[in-house]
Formats: C-alpha cells, structure tokens, sequence
C-alpha cells in the first residue's frame, strides 16, 4: 500500500471513530433497556437533551466533564418519565417513545435558546502510549479524548455485565420472560426501571459527547437522526453487544465519510453523503430482517410488552 | 393502598374522555409551566391559547394548519388500526412538496383546470413512492416500518437540498432561475395556486389566507370514516391489528394490507405536501421542514384513530402551532415550545388511556396483588 493510501485510511478510520462513539454511548444505553423488555424509542429525545444540558453547564463551568455528567444526568431525568409511564402505567412503548423524542426535541429547543453562538473549550486528545504506534489503528482508536476511551470501556464494561455476571442475567431474564423472572422473585418493574434508566443515562452521555466534543457548538435539533439510528444498529447487531460495538463503528466510518471526502474535496454529491448513514441503515436493517426466523431469534422474546404483575 | 384492576370489558366512556383529560392536563401543564417562567399565568394562557384564535385571520390559520394535520393523520389512522406503524410522513409530505413543485414550475402550459389536478397528483405519487419505498422493504425484507420510515425522512431533506441548491450558474432542478442563486423556487404562477377564499369574495374570509384546499380535506374524513368503519378493507384492518393469528388464519393476505396502508397514509402525506406548495406556501423552500408529519402522529392518537376525532384532534394541535408562533412574538418564548405541548399531550393520552382498560381500586395493604393482564 501506498502511504499516502495508508494515511487517508487512518484519517478516515479516525474521523469515524469520532462518531462511532456517541453512537457507542447511545446503542449500549439502549441495548441495556431492550434486553430487559422495554422498547424505548425515545433515545434521538434523550440525547437531544443530554446534549443541550452538557452544552449549557460546560458553556457555565468550563469544564468539559461537569458538562457530559449534567448531560448524563438529564439524559436519565427525562428517561424517568418513559419509565414511569411505560413500566408504572403500562403504555404502550411505542407512541410513549415517540412523545418522548417529540418532548425532548421542543424542551432542548426551549433550554438552549440563548445558547446558539456560544463556544466550549477543546477537549485535549489523550494518545495512550505505545497502542498509539500501531499502524492505522494506532491514530484512530488510541488517539481519542478522554470521554471517548470513557465510551469504548462502558461499552465493553456493557458486554461483560450482560454476559457474564448476575445482574446481566437478572436483566436478560427479566426480558425473556417476566412472568418467570417474577415467579423466581425478581422484580421485573425494578429490572425494567433500572435498564431504562441506564439508557437514559448513556443516551445523554452520547448527546453529550455529540455537543462538546464532536460539534463544540448548540444548535436545534443537532442530534439530527443518530438517536434513531442507534436503534437501528441494536436491531443490526441481533442484540448482540459486541457486533454492536462493531456496528457502531462502521456506521461511524460511514458518516465519517461525508465529512472526510468534503475535506478532501472528492467530486461526490454532499447531499447523498449525508444520506449514506440513513440509506446504509435501511440496507443493514433488510439485510438483517430479511432471515425472520434468525433475526427474531436474538430478540428479546417479551419486547415491547408491558408486565402488570 | 390504590392498586390497578384491570376491568372485565375497556372502559368506552374513558375511550372518549381520555383525549379531554389529557387536553386538560397539556393546558394545566401549560398553566403551571408559564407560572414557572415568572410570566402573568393569565396573560400568558390568553397569548397561547386564545389571542390567535380571536381574529377571523386567526381563525382561518387555525383551520389552515389543521387541514394538512387531519389529512395526514386520517391516512396514518389507517394503518395503525392494523398495526403498521407509518411515522415518516414527514418525509412523505415532503416529496409531495417537491413533486408538486415540479409540476407547478413545469407544466405550465396546462390550462388552470388541468393543471392543479396535475400538481396534486404528482405530490400524491411523491408520497406514494415514499412510502411505497416502506412498504417494499417491509413485504420483501421484513424490515421494520417503523425505522426505514423515519431513515427516509432524513433522506427526503436531503434530497429537498439536492433540488434547491444550486449556484446561479448550475441551478438545481426546481431553483428560481431568477433567485440569485437562493435555494428557493420561483414564486408559483397564479394559474397553479388554489383559489382563496377572499378570490372567491367570500367576504366573511376577506381577511384569512384560506384556500379551496381545505375542502379536499373535508371530503377525506366522510370517506375516510366508511373505508375504516364500512368497508371489509377497514374490518380486516382492524382484525389484522387486534388478532393477526385469527387474520392470518382467515387468509387475510398480510402483505397486500401493508401495501394498501402505507400508501394509503403515503398518498395522503404527499397530497398534504402538494397542498402546502400550491395552497398558504406558494414556493417551495430548502429549509422547509412541515413538521406536521410528526404532529399528525398525536393527532392520530388523540383522535382514537377515528375520521371524526381526527378532525377535531387536528384543531386542537393547530392552536399549539398558533400558540407556539404568539408565544414567540409576544412573549418572546422559543417556538419549539410548541413540540414541548405537543409531547405532553400523548404523554399524558397514553397516562390517560391506562383507565381505559384498569381502574382504580382501593385495597388494604396485606392483601394480595391482583394478578391479571
């Protein structure tokens, strides 16, 4: 290989990681919370929130990190409402999903009124000595901010819980079968409130990263999608944590790629750059639905239903 | 302790009250929200709900903003009665507008009578190819309907870009070559705009910027309401919704319905679009974002589904659009409060419904729970 095909690879690769991470943040958040059987559709909403609250609390303190954690923390403020009236008052979780992105879209347009135009400090590049050698990998993935090596451990952190620990098989109980989890002596409604608020949170988080860190700026309705399509990546990966950490970063490469070439000024319609990660997911969704039998398989068998025990 | 029991049969009065409970709750939100903001509450109530609905001219935008809300939301109802969830006609409204455009801008050599037919049914085929794209996927790739909807409404703005900027020496395919290079379309020729109320010298709506194009909507909820409640189309919707095992069993053919919805919800998206450009628009704009795609989806809801609720869900949501725009001007308060009104409302119908098939009981704390649904 060329080097200079070399260094375009690693830039691209670099660029993408960049968005794979609040995508990182999101989708984990919101495989957490269908693993236990809810199906919150209101992560483009949470997000949306968790990155005005981050921009205006960094925009105050000045500090990166009391941002993302405010971020964080409205994130799962707002998914409490999901909660309570999904897992408490048994609505049906797809229009609840949707009022709360609807919800969230005007509340972080009321709350960052007086924000548009106003800056954040850089948040610095830590490169992790030695991994940060490797060719190609070495610029991307170990030349991150510190929040984003925040989202690759969570997610990892995520794989671990779910697969090898006990709470991850209260949660995946909880999922597959409530009535069982129940009759054994979990709480299904403390699972549930539990994993939707984790989404919350992650979902904030990832909005965060999104306003801080990635755009440095507010603007309406920034999110624009990546909340919707961490959903679609939870479907794509079969509910399988670690193909969704890949899944993230191939969509992060994807939408890395409308930035990249517009840098470089390759003659590619921007328009349908842009379009790429929304026509990708759609590709990836029929790709992955189109088997029934196995991509059914993996979902968690109580999905979207309400429990009233 | 005040537990939940889940009733014997759903509850039809709650059926019916839930939507007026939640009105009243958004409006008691809205109350509570503006006394937190320090304004005086009863000023504040009378910009938002009121003040704009006080004028003829007010009225007359309320009814604007509720016609392409309605008509959206009767195709929606349609497909949710059968469990098909359509939550991009966003995007498919936004096709109309740009089919439509194209037609407005192009052929122009039609006469006046052939021409606005022309226009509406090219802005139905751009929602039906939308939603046709859904549909598609769905029948031949079991894609969930709900997510490639919404994926193709972030392509639609993209593809509106696509269409409207240009630079004045490359113009894109419906710029105004006059524009300067704006990404805007020319301003419509008389002869593809609908006619006006005050065109027609109805003086009572001398004032308002209605146009004939309501009527189209008005003709929609009649035959809206006997294809859902009349037709055998409706009744296999309705059992595909409530019992897909017993439609299945029945050979109800799955895939022709999810067609029949989803262009049926698609056409009616795109005609609104269609609407818009040659009704209160008149031009067709790259920022133009109708966001009435999404409250259509509240206006389903609120409207139990059905033609006539749908109707009159469509004006309530109108007054959060006109209240959201004085609440901007006079009291200098985001528009996108209006969204903020608009989730309230289905998260407090969504509370509100829980009655429809629970209620409430009072029982002692040691007793056992009440097992049930």
């Amino acid at each position: 290989m060329s080097t200079e095909l070399i260094l375009s690879l690693t830039s691209l690769l670099a660029i993408g990681l960049g968005y794979a991470i609040p995508l990182i943040f999101a989708s984990m958040g919101e495989l957490v919370v269908e693993k236990s059987g809810v199906l919150n559709l209101g992560v483009e909403g949470m997000m949306i929130v968790g990155a005005v609250t981050a921009f205006s609390v960094t925009v105050d303190t000045g500090s990166v990190w009391l941002g993302l954690l405010a971020g964080g923390i409205a994130g799962t403020l707002i998914s409490v409402i999901f909660a309570v009236l999904a897992i408490h008052l048994l609505t049906r979780q797809v229009p609840t999903g949707l009022a709360l992105t609807i919800f969230g879209l005007g509340l972080s347009g009321y709350l960052g009124k007086d924000l548009v135009g106003k800056t954040v400090p850089d948040s610095i590049v830590y490169p992790v000595p030695i991994l940060k050698e490797i060719p190609i990998l070495g610029d991307s993935l170990f030349t991150q901010t510190l929040p984003g090596y925040l989202a690759i451990i969570i997610g990892l952190v995520v794989v671990y819980v779910l697969a090898k620990t006990r709470i991850g098989l209260i949660v995946r109980a909880v999922g597959e079968s409530p009535e069982v989890a129940h009759s054994i002596g979990f709480s299904v409604r403390k699972t549930r409130y539990a994993a939707t608020l984790f989404g919350g949170l992650m979902a904030g988080l990832g909005g965060g990263y999104i306003a801080l860190i990635q755009q440095k700026f507010w603007v309406e309705n920034m999110t624009a999608g990546i909340g919707w399509i961490a959903l679609i990546l939870v479907v794509f990966s079969s509910w399988k944590p670690f193909r969704l950490i890949l899944g993230a970063i191939f969509f992060g490469i994807i939408s890395g790629l409308s930035f990249y070439m517009q840098a470089k000024n390759y003659p590619i319609n921007p328009n349908l750059l842009n379009s790429m990660p929304f026509i990708a997911s759609m590709v990836v969704l029929c790709i992955t639905s189109a088997n029934s039998k196995r991509s059914s398989a993996n979902a968690p068998a109580s999905l979207g239903q309400s429990y009233h025990s | 302790m005040i537990m939940l029991e889940p009733r014997d049969q759903p509850s039809r009065l709650m059926q019916w009250l839930s939507p007026l409970l939640a009105v009243a709750l958004t409006v008691l939100c809205g109350v509570l929200f503006f006394s937190y903001l320090g304004l005086e509450v009863k000023g504040a109530f009378y910009v938002f709900f009121i003040e704009p609905v006080s004028s003829m001219y007010g009225v007359g935008e309320l009814l604007l903003k509720a016609s392409p809300l309605c008509l959206i939301a009767l195709g929606l109802a349609v497909g949710y009665r059968a469990n098909i969830w359509n939550i991009g006609a966003e995007g498919q409204m936004v096709l109309g507008g740009i089919f439509g455009t194209y037609a407005a801008m192009y052929w122009l050599a039609l006469p006046s009578y052939l021409l606005i037919p022309a226009i509406l049914l090219m802005s139905i085929l751009g929602g039906l190819l939308w939603a046709g794209i859904v549909a598609a996927l769905k029948n031949w790739f079991n894609a969930n309907e709900l997510l490639t909807s919404l994926m193709l409404v972030y392509i639609s703005f993209q593809l509106l870009l696509q269409v409207m900027t240009g630079t004045q020496e490359n113009l894109a395919l419906l710029q105004d070559p006059n524009g300067a290079g704006f990404p805007i379309s020319p301003l419509f020729e008389m002869k593809a705009m609908l006619p006006m109320f005050s065109e027609l010298n109805w003086s009572l709506w001398s004032t308002t910027r209605m146009h004939v194009g309501i009527f189209i909507t008005l003709l929609f909820i009649p035959v809206m309401w006997l294809l859902v409640n009349r037709s055998f189309l409706g009744y296999q919707m309705l059992v595909a919704g409530q019992a897909p095992a017993a439609a299945a069993y029945s050979g109800f053919n799955q895939k022709k319905l999810v067609w029949t919805c989803l262009l049926i919800s698609g056409g009616m998206a795109g005609l609104a679009g269609g609407l818009e450009m040659i009704g209160p628009n008149g031009q067709l704009q790259a920022s133009w974002k109708p966001g009435y795609g999404f409250a259509a989806i509240i206006v389903a809801f609120v409207g139990r589904l059905q033609p006539i609720g749908i109707a009159i869900a469509s004006l309530i949501l109108s007054i959060t659009y006109l209240g959201g725009e004085s609440a901007q001007s006079s009291l200098s308060l985001p528009k996108s409060i209006t969204l903020l009104f608009q989730g309230c409302l289905l998260f407090f119908l969504l509370a509100c419904d829980l009655f429809i098939q629970f209620r409430l009981k009072w029982k002692p704390k040691n007793q056992q729970k009440t097992v049930g649904a």
